[in-house]
């Protein structure tokens, strides 16, 4: 009984094992969630013919492309964070997109200076207030330190890359001696242990625990789609903050890179290629309450009551440059203990 | 019993099956110590300087508090039911299994969304008392450490439960009866005669549940508790270091042995008798007034608790969201996904359980003992490095066979091993192995070695041994393990994720997209469906564990699994 087991599962896998190696196909390995890029990726099926097979993983997609090495049916990696991407290159498994349609539509901000990995969409990393009890409309991230926020603060645990982008940013801004002093006086700010995601930052500020907190543009463009969570989105105005008084609000991606071994280079090509088209940079906008990487492309009303975003100048690479020093210092720190 | 010299030529390929199973069982483990060598110089001093006191004072306090709760509630309950009567006594005697089937990160989403400010605990206590804001009362906030051994207690208790009330109604027979002949009160007859025999049995069942506590990720990093597991991830995944990570792991996975070596030492003078072959049913101390209200108050609030409120809570938003947007895409695949990986892994893991149950019996390796204990350790360890130390194996197979056939015949199949759901049944398999080779080992050791030697004196192959004598008296042992394996797979997630095919979804992962997302409701009823598929193993699980029948896990079982 077990041989014939074996035989089945074995037949099972080969199967399996042909029918990704039909022609026409592009396999995209996803950090993003299915439901957020399947609206993207049916328009590009219905329009271009190529079918898209994902696979969605919470962490360790690169291990996976890694150790199935020459074999690989990756195509594309796509991702946010940027220091996700830029992990995916040293370790090896991307190589350049050399395509001039991309280095057309993305600003030389969103993209690779090396041409390993491209931006698709953009979000920055702003401030919730609670409308009823904050009355400010500016304030410099370095003011989250500031004690007059005392108890007041939410926030998620800070090794969230969303966090470690934004610490990251500071060190690169500030050395990482002052950085510190600026992240421990964000921990004393903080009114509850740092845990759940951004949206629990919302709620928990129209619950009254905290005043103001931390989050990802979009999540309120989401939040007000949902008819549990527009009542914590109702609650709270967005601030964008800014990097002293003359820097800009930090800035995160989601992007894409080549895998070395893509067995359908071109057709990935022409994916990467429609994903930055203005059709799908729309896409973003609408269905994600994203920026759009390319310029020109409208946002959604909900993300353009936000105001005009000022995108720091920090180049994107020193973001991932410095994660691994961010993520030290919130544990020197002891930020989410 | 050892088999002569001439036997050994027929037993040879069962050899060599159990090196192959406990080799494949092996590798993801090695494939993580082969990773740790790797990592760069530098890692620990960051970590032992600012992380691992923290974090291992997070895990060693989780562990406690959650060896005591699910400890306490197992041993109470399982005393309860197995030594007295009292009203509802059969009820719960399945009942209180029933939280087996809930995943621990479901419970946790649960109860977080049940007791959050905007929630129904929450809103009704503003309702009734008038009260405007969080700021005017105080609410105990579940993302917290308590929150989580809490948590962790309820869902996990079950293995105790199992463990020590097949142990209690086997022993109570005799031994309880003589103590009660001696005078002995029902508390005296618990606490010095019950309670110490069962020991390693308890030990057994707090062990597993150790090890789901210290592998889950999904609750505890929701709860905000910073245990060892969520430094690997972020040791991995935020300072790049995979080898850093797999070092942590193979910590964390000394920290369980140091927990089951320390167990053994405290009761290194204690010996216990064989149990009684033959097996009457105990005198059951009928309860009455208020005993028998508390009996049913202390067997009622753990069930309540892990099972009844969850699950209520999950058919309540799930039949709202199914009302609003019907079924979710994709359900009723990710359904039958779910149910068949279960079902073959479950046959998977019983035929390698078998094989080397079967085996221990008769070759007395110590050497290949000590080697399938090692092997069932990965359960303690995440799932997602798990899934890691997986791939590495299947995928150099594959790049070695498609190198092969390159060279041959000029074609390359592609990942056949590593990219289908080859990897996916392995791994469960693999992973879920301690759980079935124990019960399976606990069922081989009630049958005596005499009906072996009779049946090979009348001309039986091992083989023959086997199949016309061994599997029909250990079915419900074989039972109980495949029922098990086949809840644990429904539940996994982590390794799930990483491991499987393009476009290919069980209950879980479905489940995790929409949580993911921060639309949990959407996600109930894949939750639902993952507690209602365990529901009827674990309700044949109670059944099959009632000694009439055959004690699945107990003393036997717990000297083989530790």
């Amino acid at each position: 009984m077990l041989k014939r087991l074996v035989a089945l599962v074995a037949g099972a896998g080969l199967g399996l094992a042909a029918s990704a190696a039909q022609a026409q196909e592009v396999n995209v390995y996803t950090y993003r969630e299915p439901a957020l890029i399947k609206p993207l990726l049916d328009k590009f099926t219905a329009q271009t013919g190529v079918n898209v097979n994902t696979l969605f993983a919470a962490d360790g997609l690169e291990e996976r492309i890694a150790t199935e090495g020459a074999g690989s049916p990756a195509d594309l990696l796509i991702s946010v964070d940027v220091a996700r991407l830029t992990r995916g290159v040293e370790l090896g498994i991307a190589q350049r997109f050399d395509d001039p349609v991309l280095d057309k539509a993305v600003p030389a901000a969103f993209r690779d200076p090396e041409g390993f990995w491209y931006g698709l969409s953009s979000r920055a990393r702003v401030v919730y207030a609670s409308k009823e009890r904050v009355k400010q409309t500016t304030i410099r991230y370095e003011d989250l330190a500031d004690p007059a926020w005392k108890g007041r603060i939410c926030i998620r645990s800070g090794q969230h890359p969303y966090n470690l982008g934004l610490f990251g940013a500071m060190i690169a801004k500030l050395g990482p001696e002052k950085a510190t002093a600026w992240l421990t006086g964000l921990k004393a700010n903080l009114a509850r242990r740092p845990s759940g995601a951004d949206r629990d930052v919302a709620k928990d500020i129209a619950a009254g625990l905290c005043d103001i907190g931390v989050g990802n543009t979009y999540y309120v463009g989401l939040m007000q789609q949902d008819p549990v969570q527009k009542e914590w989105a109702a609650a709270i105005n967005v601030i964008m903050p800014t990097f002293g008084d003359s820097g800009g609000t930090q800035i995160n991606i989601s992007g894409m890179i080549l895998a070395r071994n893509a067995p359908n280079r071109d057709s990935a090509i022409k994916l990467a290629e429609w994903l930055v088209s203005d059709e799908a940079q729309r896409l973003y906008a609408e269905v994600n309450f994203e920026y759009p990487v390319k310029p020109g492309i409208p946002l959604a009303p909900a993300v353009a009551a936000f105001g005009t975003v000022k995108p720091d100048t920090l180049p994107l690479t020193e973001i991932a440059r410095t994660r691994k020093a961010a993520s030290e210092m919130v544990d020197q720190v002891g930020f989410d203990n | 019993m050892r088999l002569g010299s001439s036997h050994w030529r027929q037993d040879r390929p069962w050899f060599l099956a159990v090196l192959a199973i406990a080799a494949l069982a092996c590798a993801p483990v090695a494939a993580i110590a082969f990773l740790a060598l790797g990592a760069e110089a530098g890692v620990w001093s960051h970590l032992a300087t600012t992380v691992l006191p923290a974090a291992l004072a997070d895990t060693v306090m989780l562990l406690s508090g959650v060896a005591v709760l699910a400890g306490s509630i197992g041993v109470v309950t399982a005393w309860l039911v197995a030594a007295h009567d009292f009203p509802g006594r059969r009820l719960f005697e399945g009942a209180l299994l029933l939280p087996l089937a809930m995943p621990a990160y479901i419970v946790a989403y649960t109860y977080v969304d049940l007791t959050e400010y905007f929630g129904p605990v929450q809103s009704v206590l503003r309702f009734a008392f008038g009260f405007r804001s969080r700021q005017d009362y105080w609410f105990p906030d579940l993302r917290s450490m308590p929150g989580a051994i809490c948590l962790l207690g309820l869902v996990l208790y079950p293995y105790v439960y199992l463990t020590a009330r097949a142990m209690f109604m086997m022993q109570s027979s005799c031994v309880i009866d003589a103590a009660r002949t001696l005078g002995a009160g029902p508390r005296a007859a618990f606490f010095q005669i019950a309670l110490p025999l069962a020991r390693p049995a308890i030990a057994v069942g707090v062990a597993l549940a150790l090890m789901e506590a210290m592998n889950d990720i999904g609750a505890v990093e929701y709860l905000g508790v910073r245990t060892l597991t969520v430094s690997i991830y972020t040791t991995w995944l935020n300072r790049g270091s995979l080898g850093g990570a797999a070092q942590i792991a193979l910590l964390t996975l000394a920290v369980i042995i140091g927990l089951i070596v320390l167990e053994r030492w405290a009761r290194r003078n204690q010996r216990y008798a064989s149990q009684a072959q033959r097996q009457r049913r105990m005198t059951r101390l009928r309860l009455t007034g208020g005993g028998a209200s508390l009996a049913v108050l202390a067997c009622a609030v753990p069930f309540a608790l892990g099972f009844a409120v969850p699950a209520l809570r999950l058919a309540v938003l799930a039949t709202r969201a199914t009302l609003a947007e019907g079924l979710p895409d994709g359900f009723a695949l990710a359904l039958s996904h779910s149910v068949i990986l279960a079902a073959i892994a479950a046959t998977l893991a019983v035929a390698f359980g078998l094989t080397i149950a079967w085996s221990l019996r008769v070759t007395r390796t110590p050497g290949l003992h000590g080697l399938a204990r090692l092997a069932g350790l990965g359960y303690a360890i995440p799932g997602t490095i798990f899934a890691v130390g997986m791939l590495t194996p299947l995928a150099a197979v594959d790049n070695a066979a498609n190198a092969l056939a390159k060279a041959w015949f000029g074609f390359a199949p592609g990942l056949i091993l590593s990219g289908s759901g080859f990897a996916l049944v392995l791994a469960y398999s693999v992973r879920y192995l301690s759980v079935a080779a124990g019960s399976i080992e606990a069922g081989f050791q009630k049958i005596s070695p005499h009906l072996d030697m009779a049946a090979r004196n009348l001309g039986r192959t091992s083989l023959q041994t086997v199949r016309e004598i061994h599997v029909p008296l250990i079915r419900p042992a074989l039972g109980t393990a495949a029922l098990l394996v086949f809840v644990d797979v429904m539940k996994e997630l982590s390794a799930t994720l990483l491991l499987r095919p393009f476009d290919y979804d069980t209950l879980a992962t479905l489940l995790y997209q929409q949580a993911a997302r921060g639309l949990f409701e959407n996600g109930a009823l894949a939750a639902l469906t993952i507690v209602a598929a365990g529901l009827g193993p674990v309700l044949l699980l109670a059944h099959l564990s009632r000694p009439a029948d055959m004690p699945s896990l107990s003393r036997a079982s717990a000297g083989a699994m530790l």
